[in-house]
């Protein structure tokens, strides 16, 4: 079975895949909400700068973006590369992945709140940003919910892919433990090494998981409480 | 687009850039096969995990449920390590093509069973109780009567995982077993000149991702509401 070593070093792995994903659905959050909003704009551009934004970053995926931003970039820019410019670029390239997903959520979202209530805003003479902040945003909330919690399970898993480019997440460690048992005398089957993995990505989604459904009930009840 | 390079002071070498087209677009159709055979698994494996799902037994529910929620949750790309890497100490050894569009397969199998489950629950409970009524045996109420009703409707939820998978599938270059990434990566490696590569492979990936989700889009504006 795996040695308190081994075990050490998955869950150092998995702090590392923590961290990436944090940051990135913080970076996709903003992400998804500009471009998300832009793509409801009057403004005939803004509206097709997010259409743009959007078909790019999903289509080009998030694992030709990582390879893009970790490998092509620096020599692009004529900078250094190295382990922490590679974490940041990491982050990035999941970061605009999921933000397209993300803005079309928004996007959606904010649809579905009934025109009335835009309606009622203009009529209260409020400025744009009060309209978004107090009225349309808060409901909108509470549709978007439960399609964000698949999408940043979806990105969690996504932060496998970093191993790809030398960053030492939960899957590089894996990785790397099988490659020294088949060298070792002591050996760790790799089921066990690779089953260990996949069962702490499980109980983060999982996790996860709870956490969005947590927050549908305690959003939803607050917002839609009062609504005879 | 040199002027975009230009602007960060890098020089884009178009000869270069044709030179190594070829060999990328073969790279780009070994990743459409991938793509093509893994959906195929993954269509039919769905349907067998969505018709279990609904079995009266709950010794074979139970565990399909964990089973779909499992893979579900975790990345593909260590499930890819696992089915590369663990089956063969337990007497599989797949081919590392073989073992893409399996894991392809399964990965995307647990994605399609959930659209076919919510197919089938759409289609009427009297379909059902006349089947019931006009003593036809399980396998005929299935092919003939519930299953020509219910695929339909889950169409153009297929094709969004066509091409999800496909944005999926370079990931090939983990287990060596060829694709876009793969070659690309190569040429980088070989040339030591990786911006005009990854910028041929992502132009080329986009030509090919978004046409395909404006059609699904199409798809399902045309047909995925009617039948409602």
């Amino acid at each position: 079975m795996l040695s308190g070593r081994q075990f050490g070093a998955l869950l150092e792995g998995a702090w590392i895949t923590v961290q990436i994903f944090v940051f990135a659905a913080v970076l996709g959050t903003i992400l998804a909400l500009i471009f998300g909003i832009m793509g409801l704009s009057e403004k005939r551009l803004l509206r097709a700068i997010s259409r743009v934004y959007v078909e790019v970053a999903r289509g080009a995926s998030a694992i030709v973006l990582l390879f893009y931003a970790a490998f092509a970039i620096p020599i692009i820019l004529g900078v250094r590369s190295g382990n922490t410019f590679v974490f940041v670029a990491g982050i990035i390239a999941l970061g605009i992945n999921m933000g397209g997903y993300g803005a079309e959520v928004v996007r959606t979202g904010i649809q579905s709140v009934p025109r009335g209530q835009t309606e009622a805003t203009i009529a209260l003479n409020l400025r744009v940003r009060d309209r978004l902040r107090h009225v349309i945003l808060p409901q909108a909330f509470v549709v978007m919910i439960p399609p964000y919690g698949n999408l940043s399970i979806e990105v969690l898993k996504g932060t496998a892919l970093v191993s790809l480019v030398g960053i030492s997440d939960l899957t590089s460690e894996a990785q790397n433990l099988r490659v020294q048992q088949a060298i070792q005398d002591n050996r760790t089957p790799s089921l066990v090494i690779f089953g260990t993995a996949l069962v702490i990505y499980f109980i983060f989604s999982q996790v996860l998981a709870l956490f969005f459904r947590w927050l549908e009930k305690r959003i939803g009840g607050k917002w839609y409480g009062a609504r005879g | 687009m040199s002027w975009i390079f230009a602007q960060a002071g890098f020089s884009f070498d178009w000869d270069y850039a044709r030179e190594i087209t070829p060999p990328i677009a073969r790279g780009l159709w070994e990743t459409v096969v991938a793509t093509l055979v893994g959906i195929t698994i993954g269509m039919i494996l769905g349907l067998v995990l969505a018709m279990l799902r609904r079995s009266r037994i709950r010794a074979i529910r139970w565990p399909v449920v964990w089973i779909i929620e499992f893979i579900r949750s975790t990345p593909l790309l260590v499930q890819l390590f696992f089915i590369f890497y663990v089956m063969p100490s337990l007497g599989l050894i797949l081919s590392p093509f073989v073992a893409l569009v399996v894991g392809l397969g399964l990965h995307y199998g647990t994605y399609t069973s959930e659209s076919y489950r919510a197919g089938i629950e759409n289609v009427e409970r009297g379909q059902w109780e006349a089947s019931t009524a006009l003593n036809l045996s399980p396998a005929t109420t299935w092919s003939r009567i519930v299953l020509p009703q219910a695929i339909p409707t889950v169409i153009p939820a297929l094709g969004n995982y066509l091409v999800s998978m496909f944005k999926d599938a370079p990931l090939a270059i983990a287990i060596a077993a060829g694709g876009i990434l793969l070659q690309a990566q190569s040429i980088a490696s070989r040339t030591f000149r990786p911006v005009e590569p990854f910028t041929v492979m992502g132009l080329m990936f986009l030509a090919v991702s978004i046409p395909a989700a404006l059609f699904v889009r199409y798809l399902e504006k045309r047909y995925g509401y009617e039948r409602g």
